[in-house]
């Protein structure tokens, strides 16, 4: 029988705000453990928590990013249970009144533009990180680092919209750029501050009724919610195939050994007791605040990539790629505010650059060429100084080295022959050692063209102008 | 001149007037509690060297002739379930036997503001949890009028150190009761202030929708004085009402000519003691013969209050008291994991009523049962809100017993619950509406007082601190002292 996936994905992500959600500590990354901790986020007997205004306003903003509903009276709920990363024992969160609803967001597939649906949107505390020495099971001890503790995240639940894993890392592809976009996150997966869940399940392809599903968590990459959820699915149809049924349980993802193993069944499951927050007063938005947010709205990924084709004629495609991230869309309109062609800056940033960002693993931020100096390095190779092929080199040691284009060039004397006289002499010389090339050539070996020209460079350590060279040497055959 | 025995506002005048000082006024409270502390204990913690530091400081003040707050230099005692930074804090309970806030409550730095002498922490029934101090981790509390009965609870302590002259004032916090029960049983006055009146921020929550600080004071111009130190808006409270605080004491004026009082039938229970009804009664008359006019007023769902008290207190007990799990602080149990660890925490540290309590909101909130308990009681609690709206649309005042009968002999109620729970019948549907009440005593049963309740409208302390001090200056009840008889 053949089955459709039907996935939901839950994505936490952390807010970039300077201080916690309930509490005036700083929410750095990084800082030594303990430090950014105050009684109330430590949850010490007879704190209170205040909400941070601007945890409102980024929430109030994703709701309307993600075109959603905000609820005018919204509310905080204590979900209970027991783990020693939560001190209070409970986590303060949003419920069954969140502060945005019933909205989507828009993926591109084979099969062109998808609508995803976005059921609701609530903000809810980070919890501590628990350190253990070895392995989670042999640990003599778990230390408890609790700065994180109290760090405001959105929850952001889709519908069961999703056909396949493919179009689940669209999903969170186009999910972590609107976050960028509207600079309310960092959504960095490796440092958590981009989390995601799954719920995934299988039904006979052409039936409604939803089948059980598998919730799947540790999904710590792109990949991971892809392999994970492809692997779930193959998982899920052989058990089906086979006549069996499939548990609604709690899996995790294991990235190393590429398989979902069982966490918990719904028996297990935590019953979390939710109870309105008594600490806190309701959230009653004004909706001329949310229209001012409305108004105030970056642009969005759709938009800029639309303003990419329309203006500078980019294809769909790579307007698609660079505005992907907003750091890289940036970075475009910033080459092309400094002069550059928006045509060639599209072939670099489609290049050279995004092969380093590959292979470094770096991000634009982090490029070593800024827009300026990669605007210098084109400015050459307009201006005749190098060559395309010298530009490359001359690239990768700009991103070695830190230094513009300007300097290695001249350092390193790459600047272009492109005096007839001196190639002349290299051109003669290269016909007088390769007598059988001429030979083939004049007997309609195309080929033999290129050798010469290859000698020809490698004289010229790649310097001679190719055109010159071309030109100068058909004269002469 | 036994300079404990006087009020708050009789010292402040002493002081100002260069009579006395303030290091003769904590020396007298301290040769007090050493006197009676064995008879009553009022106290788990207290804090003589800083208190003596502090009334030093304080009349330093008045030397170089500044002017000084009103609590100024006056002793009083915070019961042990609000933070004071560097001075441990129990809660009455062993899972805290340990614990030393690095923060003070709100409440403790206004009145450290106002150069207040604090003498110590007050007993207290565990975490809130009780009207006797009989669940206090540490030991009973007696009453000062009877040390064979209990002070009430669970500001017990509070309550008993005020009435025995151990402090001039002292701090409790309310949440079914709590300041005005033991009040009453001990002769004094406590005052309830509006939700939000006065900031939680440090106070450990029992029921944090219900909890309220306020102050038990030997007359009803110090509970003024003392609301008016400590109330206000706080920031660091989302739920404290941002309004401004009037001067309390100019509220006391002995004329209530034309306030409406009304009495609410339902709250004259079956059971109670007669003498309660008739000391009641004739402060009704008392009133009515200084020129209120009285009314009956009909409250119908006061019977469900206790009931729907027990669900909605319960259920944030279960969700507050989560924390004490033995990782961050507290009493921490041995364990060869952490759920073995967390479970021996909670077994060891938690008495008997506290365990109760968190199972009975564990279960009401449990999946299934959410809407049958705690939803129904959320239900219920807004019925006994529209009851109070409504009464208040035709009188300014309710007056009501504050508990079915005086104070209980030590042991009496300790084996059964249900009978301890329905000494806060008459109170807790006051937590559920949020609005303000006070206790001051109206008459005797023997030798042991009997309380009154004046309740308001939200925000209205000054009208029932008007009717309370025009009742109390006119009879003599708040001049007499605890004999601190009994065995």
């Amino acid at each position: 029988m053949d089955y459709e996936i039907v996935i939901g994905l839950e994505v936490h992500t952390e807010l970039k705000t300077a201080s916690k959600i309930f509490c005036g500590c700083s929410t750095r990354f990084g800082s030594d453990q303990n430090t950014n901790v105050c009684p109330v986020c430590l949850g010490l007997p007879g704190v209170l928590p205040v909400l941070n205004a601007k945890v409102l306003e980024f929430a109030v903003r994703t709701g309307v990013a993600l075109n959603c509903r905000i609820l005018p009276f919204s509310k905080f709920d204590r979900k209970n249970y027991y783990y020693p990363d939560l001190p209070k024992n409970f986590q303060t969160s949003q419920y069954d009144l969140p502060i945005a609803v019933d909205g989507y967001l828009d993926i591109e597939t084979s099969q062109g533009t998808k609508r995803i649906g976005i059921t609701r949107v609530h903000m809810e505390e980070d919890a501590g990180k628990l350190i253990h020495s070895g392995s989670i099971t042999k640990s003599e001890y778990a230390l408890v680092d609790y700065n994180r503790t109290g760090v405001p995240l959105l929850e952001i639940v889709s519908e069961p919209d999703i056909r396949s894993a493919e179009e689940a890392k669209a999903y969170l592809e186009k999910m972590k750029a609107i976050l960028q976009y509207i600079d309310v996150s960092d959504c960095k997966m490796e440092e958590g501050s981009l989390r995601c869940d799954a719920n995934i399940s299988l039904r006979p392809v052409g039936t409604v009724p939803l089948g059980t599903k598998a919730e799947i968590k540790n999904l710590n990459s792109f990949k991971a919610v892809q392999k994970g959820l492809e692997y779930e699915a193959e998982r899920q149809a052989e058990v089906l195939g086979e006549g069996g049924k499939i548990i609604q349980e709690t899996r995790s993802w294991d990235d190393a050994r590429g398989i979902t193993l069982s966490l918990r069944n719904k028996e297990q499951a935590h019953d979390y007791r939710y109870l309105p927050e008594p600490d806190l007063v309701p959230i009653i938005v004004d909706p001329a605040w949310v229209e001012s947010i409305r108004q105030n709205l970056p642009e969005l990924p759709d938009a800029r990539q639309g303003r990419l084709i329309k203006d500078y004629g980019l294809s769909a495609y790579d307007a698609g790629v660079i505005t992907a991230s907003r750091a890289m869309a940036d970075y475009f309109d910033a080459t092309i505010s400094a002069g550059a062609d928006a045509k060639t800056a599209t072939n670099w940033l489609m290049g050279e650059v995004s092969k380093f960002l590959n292979t470094s693993g770096q991000s634009i931020e982090e490029c070593p060429v800024g827009p300026q100096k990669l605007v210098g390095l084109i400015a050459l190779i307009d201006k005749g100084t190098i060559s395309l092929k010298i530009a490359k080199a001359v690239f990768e040691e700009m991103c070695a080295s830190g230094k513009d284009a300007e300097t290695i060039v001249k350092e390193q004397g790459l600047v272009q022959i492109s005096d007839e006289g001196k190639i002349v002499a290299v051109v003669e010389a290269v016909i007088a050692a390769n007598p059988q090339s001429v030979v083939d050539y004049q007997a309609g070996k195309e080929r033999a063209i290129g050798f010469l020209v290859g000698q020809i460079m490698k004289q010229t350590k790649g310097r001679a102008n190719p055109e010159l060279v071309n030109k100068l040497l058909r004269e002469r055959m | 001149m036994e300079l404990n025995k006087l009020k708050a506002h009789e010292l402040h005048r002493k002081l100002q007037a260069k009579e006395i000082s303030a290091v003769e006024i904590a020396e007298a409270v301290f040769s007090r509690i050493s006197a009676v502390e064995d008879k009553v204990r009022s106290y788990i913690t207290l804090t003589r060297e800083e208190a003596m530091e502090q009334a030093r400081r304080t009349d330093e003040k008045i030397g170089r002739g500044e002017t000084i707050a009103p609590l100024a230099g006056i002793p009083g005692a915070i019961k042990d379930n609000i933070c004071t930074k560097g001075i441990k804090t129990t809660c009455g309970s062993k899972i805290l036997n340990n614990f030393i806030p690095p923060y003070s409550a709100t409440v403790v730095d206004k009145l450290s503001a106002q150069d207040t002498v604090i003498v110590g922490k007050t007993n207290m029934d565990e975490f809130g949890m009780g009207s006797s101090t009989e669940n206090s981790a540490y030991f009973n509390s007696r009453n000062p009028w009877d040390t064979d009965a209990v002070p009430g609870g669970s500001s017990g302590g509070s309550a008993a150190a005020v009435a025995a002259a151990e402090a001039i004032w002292a701090i409790g916090s309310d949440t079914g009761g709590s300041v005005r029960l033991p009040a009453a049983y001990c002769g004094v006055v406590g005052l309830k202030p509006t939700y939000g009146r006065v900031s939680r921020y440090g106070l450990v929550a029992y029921g944090s929708s219900l909890d309220q600080i306020g102050p038990i004071t030997r007359d009803v111009t110090d509970s003024a004085l003392v609301l008016g130190a400590i109330s206000g808006y706080d920031p660091a409270d989302s739920t404290s009402a941002n309004a401004a605080v009037p001067d309390y004491t100019k509220a006391l004026v002995p004329d209530i000519r034309g306030m409406k009082v009304g009495l609410p039938k339902e709250y004259f229970v079956a059971g109670m003691d007669p003498e309660v009804g008739k000391a009641v009664y004739r402060a009704i008359e008392q009133l009515k013969a200084m020129g209120a006019d009285y009314k009956e007023v009909s409250m119908p769902h006061t019977s469900y209050a206790l009931a729907a008290y027990y669900v909605v207190a319960t259920a944030e007990v279960s969700s507050n008291l989560a924390r004490y799990d033995g990782v961050g602080f507290g009493h921490r149990g041995e364990g060869n994991d952490i759920i073995s660890m967390c479970k021996r925490t909670r077994t060891e540290g938690f008495g008997e009523e506290v365990r109760r309590r968190i199972m009975l909101g564990t279960y009401a909130l449990s999946s299934g049962y959410y809407d049958a308990y705690y939803l129904k009681a959320l239900k219920v609690r807004t019925l006994i809100k529209q009851d109070f709206d409504k009464a208040f649309e035709q009188v300014d005042i309710l007056v009501t017993p504050i508990a079915p009968s005086p104070a209980f002999k030590i042991g009496e109620n300790v084996d059964d619950p249900l009978a301890m729970y329905l000494q806060d019948v008459c109170t807790v549907p006051i937590n559920l509406a949020g609005v303000p009440a006070i206790s001051l005593p109206c008459g005797f049963k023997g030798n042991l007082p009997i309380g009154l309740q004046i309740i308001g409208k939200p925000l209205a302390e000054e009208t029932i601190l008007r009717a309370a001090f025009a009742f109390e200056q006119s009879n003599d009840y708040y001049q007499r002292l605890a004999p601190l008889g009994g065995a």
